[in-house]
This record gives structure tokens, C-alpha cells and sequence, in this order.
């Protein structure tokens, strides 16, 4: 090596140097609110949904503040939860999808005809249901990660695609709830009302609970759900470090799909009909959940309770000010500003410093 | 001779109109510092992505341990021993140092809850990663849960150099591994890239940092427009030799390629 200076010298002397753990230091109130949102980002809906649950009480008293109206809160939002879900899996991976709400009721009319136009037992009905939606699913996936078509575009087709299957599929006909009952309950099982004190609860409820602790837990705590966020986070760099970038999103589009044919089994429980016509809200109410729920639409952070606590705020909005008397288009108005505030909030807390 | 661990004939790679690799040579001798020089753009990067299975070549062929192998992913490189840290480091910055450090190799809890639910062990994973960042002693990092969003550019770039270290077992690829560091980090680094060699690994190591490159490399790959102009000992030539090789403004002599 040629006369170089040396003023590396002094560094090649190796010291010891401390390895400082866990010294967060103290940077003022704002800041730590800022870093314990930001570790946990499901924090911010869930006091939004705290609040809301407060001042409704406060203003309705126990007309509101009762087991029975709080738990009919859950019933009215199972399917939108449900397909939330869904929704927070794939837009953790900074994709979308618009045809939530069409493989939700595709499923459920697939079950229901399954079983009154060709004689298929129930149980075997579902499972032919859910592999449908299993497939719709697939379908986005293939085209999402193969043929690398936005996620926008691949789902506004499929959804148009998947509607107009549902509608020739089904001939446009509703299966009567009174037949359902009698020829093929296990339809209707998701429905299923049970009570504990004056609190009443579906089984499509108490799926939608442990659906959602069972993806937050997947997320964080297997292979598979860390490589979801690395893919939504940066999907080159997930790629570099050895995550199978493709393999990951056809496996969450087609997750997606089997959640939303859950939903569609919940859906029949809830009318109690198959109706082909029902679900076309759930598309823009998932989002909205997600979104009120903290996820980024940019992937990569956020976490599958928000999306819970996202749909229940929503749910509690609806109830609370029909409970008022207001008229419902106060409740749009309401959902609005949150869906804007989550966002300025998501944006704040990304500011981090380190 | 001996044979070398690493090697590739004749690689192609073409991005449009740019020839990022045009008939490229490459050899790596086991045990050895092979450092790859060349201007910005000459194609370094593409070609250790090619030999790390992050870029498909068009045409050629790479050899590991003398037989014919073709990555198709990161991953296949890396299950084959080859460990890299890329220019642009890989990594996520939403997650944390722990989950970066195994992304791709997680290791799951023993028993059922390993095995039939596939949960991770973060305890392993934490202790580990902090035992290979306090090894380096690279950075004062407060906390192994932090986000890598979190760090300073230097301190991710310690954290890819660690996991690398960690990880590789057949050949290091370090691609500018320093270029974001201090003094003191850089010092490190190349501590740690002697470690590694005396384990036995050898190492490629792209850098623009002449007077690294000469104290560390044993052979010096020098890269000019897509191929290998020449490779030579730098104990007998001077880095104002090896700039004028890599700029163009003087060719080598026949038997130095
Ligand atoms: N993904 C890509 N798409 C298009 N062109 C690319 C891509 N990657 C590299 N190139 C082109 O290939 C050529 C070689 O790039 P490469 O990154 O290998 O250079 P390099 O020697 O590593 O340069 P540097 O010293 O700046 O890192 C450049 O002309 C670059 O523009
Ligand atoms: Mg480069």
C-alpha cells in the first residue's frame, strides 16, 4: 500500500464500545406518543372507537349503553369485518381489491345452488362455496402476480366479471328463507343467535373475533406474515432478501378469497336468504374500515385489528346516531372526516425520528 | 491451478439498449479478497447480482465449486452458501432489525408451536441479532426491535454487512459495503472482512475506496464497460495504475487479463 495518510490509524485500535440497549431517551410527550403509536399502530381506532362508544352512551344513556345494542352493533357489522379482514391482507401488501363484495356474494350463491338446483348436501355445498371463492381469489393472485396487472385494475375487471357471473349464474333469483330453513339449515349456522346475560351473539360474530385474532397472531408471529409486510413494505428488497415475492401475493389474494366466501356463508346467516343482489357495499365499506383502521394503502404497515376496531367504529357511527334521530346521511359526513383524519393521523405518525 | 469457487464465462445481460454486461469473465479463488473496481455504471453490481441470482443472465454460464449452477432467485444462491449485501442493502424498512436480519430464514420455536403453528422464535432471533451487531461493534443500536426506518444510513448499512457475515458460508459478496460508513465503521467492516477471510470465506468486495481495496484485496478485478479489462496483484501495481486501467486512460499490458 502506497504512502496513503494515516489518518485511519487512530480507529484501527479496536475498543470495546458499549452496546447500549433499550435506552430510549426522553424526548418529550409528543414524541413518546408519536413512537407508541407508531410501535402500535392500532392504538389510534381504538380509542377513536372507545370515544365514540363514550359520548354515544353519554348522549343515549342505555338505550345505546346496554349489551343488546352493543352486541347488535357486532351482528351489523360481521360481514363487513369479516371481509375486512380479507381487505387488511391484501392491502398490507399494498395492493386493493375490488371485488371483495362480489366473491362474497358469488360464494353465497354458490352454496345455496349447490344445494337447491343440483341436491348437493349442505356441508358439501359449503365447502364447494369456499373453494370457490378460494378460486376468485386465485384469479386476482394469478394476474397480480404473474402477469404483474395492477391491483386496481386486475380487481375492478374481476369485480365486474364476478357480478355478472352471480347475476346469470343465479338466474337474478333469491332462495327464500323459509326453505333454506327447512331443506338445508346449515346455510343459515353462521346466523345462529346465542345469549349470554342480555347480550346477544351470532356464530358469524364470534368467527369474525377469532378470524381477526387469528390473522393478527399469523401476522406477527409466523414466516409468512412478516414477508406479507416485507412484500407491501418494499417488494425488490423483500425479493433480494429472500422472500418468494410472487408465491406471497397469490397466497394472500387467494386467502382473501376463502375469507370472503366465509362471509358469504356469514351473509346467509344474516339474511337468512341467498340473495345474489346483497354484499355490493362491502367493497367500499371494508376499505373504509381499513383505512379508519390505521393500515396504509401505501402497504407495509398497520395492523388487522385496526381494521376490526375500523368496521366497529364505523358500526357504532350507524347505530348511535339512528339511535338520535339524525338523519343517516350524518353518518357518511361522519365517516368522511374519520376516513381523512385516519389518514392525516397515519401520515403524522410516519414522521418518526429515530 | 487450483480451481476457483466462484466462476462465470461469457455472461450477457442487456437492459434495452444498455449492454450492463457484455461477455463477462469472473473468477474467484477460494480463500481469497477479490476486490471488483470500475466506474459508476461499468456494471459491477449487475454482475454480482448475476452471481447472486438476483439477475437472470441472457447468456453465460456460472460455476460454484467447478459445477455448472443456475439461480434463478436470491434464495437459490443463497441456500448454495452465497451471501450478499446489495448496493441498495434489501431492506424492509418497516421492520425490525431482527426480522430484516432473517428475512427468508426465520427460525421457528421448538415443539408444536414450531412445528404444526409455525411460530417464529423471537427470542433466538433477537439474541442472535444482537450478538452479531455487538461482534461488529459496529453501533450504538438502542434497541433490536427498533424499525430499520429508524437507523441511520450507516447503521443499516452495518446491519446488511452483519447479516451477511452472519449468514454466508461459501462466498461473500459485499457490494460498497462501506460507502455509507464513518471512519471508525469502515475500520470494522474491514475487520470483519479479514475475519471472514481467515475463516476460510473468501469475499468479493466492490468498492470505489482505492486505499481499502488496496490494503485488503489479494487480486483486483478491474471492470470497464460491461467486462473484465484485467485482474491484477496489487502489490504490483500502484491505485494510480489501477484508476488509469479502470478510466481507460492507459491499457494494460497483454498478460495482466
Ligand atoms: N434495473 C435496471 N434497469 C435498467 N438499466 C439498468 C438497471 N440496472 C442497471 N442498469 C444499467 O446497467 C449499467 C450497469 O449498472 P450497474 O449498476 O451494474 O453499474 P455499477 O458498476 O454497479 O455502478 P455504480 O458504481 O454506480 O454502482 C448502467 O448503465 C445502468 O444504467
Ligand atoms: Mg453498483
Amino acid at each position: 500500500m502506497s504512502k496513503s495518510d494515516s489518518y485511519e490509524d487512530i480507529v484501527k485500535t479496536r475498543r470495546e464500545e458499549n452496546f447500549a440497549e433499550f435506552q430510549d431517551e426522553d424526548h418529550g410527550f409528543m414524541h413518546r406518543v408519536q413512537h407508541t403509536l407508531h410501535v402500535t399502530p392500532a392504538l389510534v381506532p381504538l380509542i377513536v372507537l372507545v370515544i365514540s362508544i363514550i359520548v354515544f352512551g353519554a348522549l343515549l344513556g342505555s338505550r345505546f349503553f346496554s349489551p343488546f345494542a352493543l352486541t347488535l352493533i357486532l351482528q351489523q357489522v360481521q360481514i363487513v369485518g369479516i371481509v375486512a379482514a380479507a381487505q387488511s391482507l391484501i392491502i398490507l401488501t399494498a395492493g386493493i381489491d375490488l371485488s371483495v363484495g362480489a366473491i362474497t356474494v358469488i360464494s353465497s350463491v354458490v352454496m345455496g345452488q349447490m344445494t337447491f338446483r343440483y341436491g348437493i348436501p349442505p356441508a358439501i355445498s359449503i365447502v364447494i362455496g369456499l373453494a370457490f371463492g378460494t378460486l376468485c381469489g386465485a384469479l386476482n393472485g394469478l394476474l397480480i402476480s404473474r402477469m404483474k396487472l395492477p391491483p386496481f385494475i386486475v380487481t375492478l375487471g374481476t369485480w365486474q366479471i364476478i357480478l355478472a357471473s352471480n347475476y346469470l349464474y343465479s338466474r337474478n333469483e333469491t332462495i327464500r328463507a323459509q326453505d333454506i330453513e327447512t331443506t338445508a339449515p346449515l346455510l343459515q349456522f353462521m346466523g345462529t343467535k346465542f345469549q349470554i346475560g342480555g347480550a346477544v351473539f351470532t356464530f358469524g360474530v364470534v368467527f369474525m373475533i377469532v378470524l381477526m385474532l387469528l390473522m393478527a397472531w399469523i401476522l406477527r408471529h409466523t414466516a409468512w406474515g412478516r414477508h406479507v409486510y416485507a412484500v407491501g413494505d418494499d417488494p425488490e428488497a423483500a425479493q433480494l432478501s429472500g422472500v418468494n415475492v410472487k408465491a406471497t401475493i397469490m397466497s394472500v389474494y387467494m386467502i382473501a378469497g376463502l375469507i370472503c366466501a366465509f362471509a358469504g356463508w356469514a351473509l346467509i346467516g344474516r339474511l337468512g336468504s341467498v340473495s345474489p343482489t346483497s354484499a355490493y357495499e362491502a367493497n367500499i365499506e371494508s376499505i373504509t374500515a381499513v383505512v379508519i383502521g390505521g393500515i396504509s394503502l401505501f402497504g407495509g404497515r398497520g395492523s388487522i385489528l385496526g381494521a376490526l376496531f375500523g368496521a366497529l367504529i364505523v358500526g357504532v357511527f350507524t347505530l348511535g346516531l339512528r339511535l338520535l334521530g339524525a338523519d343517516a346521511q350524518w353518518t357518511y359526513f361522519f365517516i368522511g372526516v374519520l376516513i381523512i383524519a385516519a389518514v392525516a393521523v397515519d401520515q403524522w405518525i410516519r414522521k418518526v425520528s429515530a | 491451478m487450483t480451481t476457483p469457487i466462484l466462476s462465470a464465462k461469457n455472461l450477457v445481460k442487456r437492459y434495452g439498449r444498455v449492454t450492463a454486461l457484455d461477455h463477462c469473465d469472473f473468477e474467484l479463488m477460494p480463500g481469497e479478497i477479490l476486490a471488483v473496481i470500475g466506474d459508476n455504471g461499468a456494471g459491477k453490481s449487475t454482475l454480482i447480482k448475476a452471481l447472486s441470482g438476483a439477475v437472470v443472465p441472457e447468456e453465460g454460464e456460472v460455476y460454484l465449486d467447478g459445477k455448472r449452477v443456475s439461480f434463478t432467485a436470491p434464495t437459490d444462491a443463497r441456500d448454495a452458501g452465497i451471501e450478499t449485501v446489495y448496493q441498495t442493502l434489501a431492506m424492509s424498512p418497516a421492520l425490525s432489525i431482527a426480522d430484516n436480519m432473517f428475512m427468508g430464514r426465520e427460525i421457528r420455536k421448538p415443539g408444536i408451536m414450531g412445528k404444526v403453528f409455525r411460530q417464529l422464535d423471537r427470542k433466538a432471533m433477537e439474541d442472535f441479532a444482537r450478538q452479531k451487531l455487538s461482534d461488529l461493534g459496529l453501533m450504538t443500536i438502542q434497541n433490536i426491535n427498533q424499525t430499520v426506518e429508524t437507523l441511520s444510513g450507516g447503521q443499516r448499512q452495518g446491519v446488511a454487512v452483519a447479516r451477511a457475515a452472519a449468514f454466508g458460508s461459501k462466498v461473500i459478496i459485499l457490494d460498497e459495503p462501506t460507502a455509507a460508513l464513518g471512519v471508525k465503521e469502515s475500520r470494522r467492516v474491514l475487520e470483519l472482512i479479514q475475519d471472514v477471510r481467515d475463516r476460510g470465506i473468501p469475499i468479493i468486495l466492490i468498492s470505489h475506496n482505492m486505499p481499502h481495496v488496496f490494503e485488503l484485496a489479494d487480486r483486483v478485478h478491474i471492470h470497464r464497460l460491461g467486462r473484465r479489462l484485467c485482474v491484477i496483484n496489487p502489490r504490483d501495481y500502484s491505485m494510480s495504475d489501477a484508476v488509469a486501467f479502470m478510466t481507460g486512460a492507459k491499457e494494460p499490458e497483454p498478460q495482466a487479463a
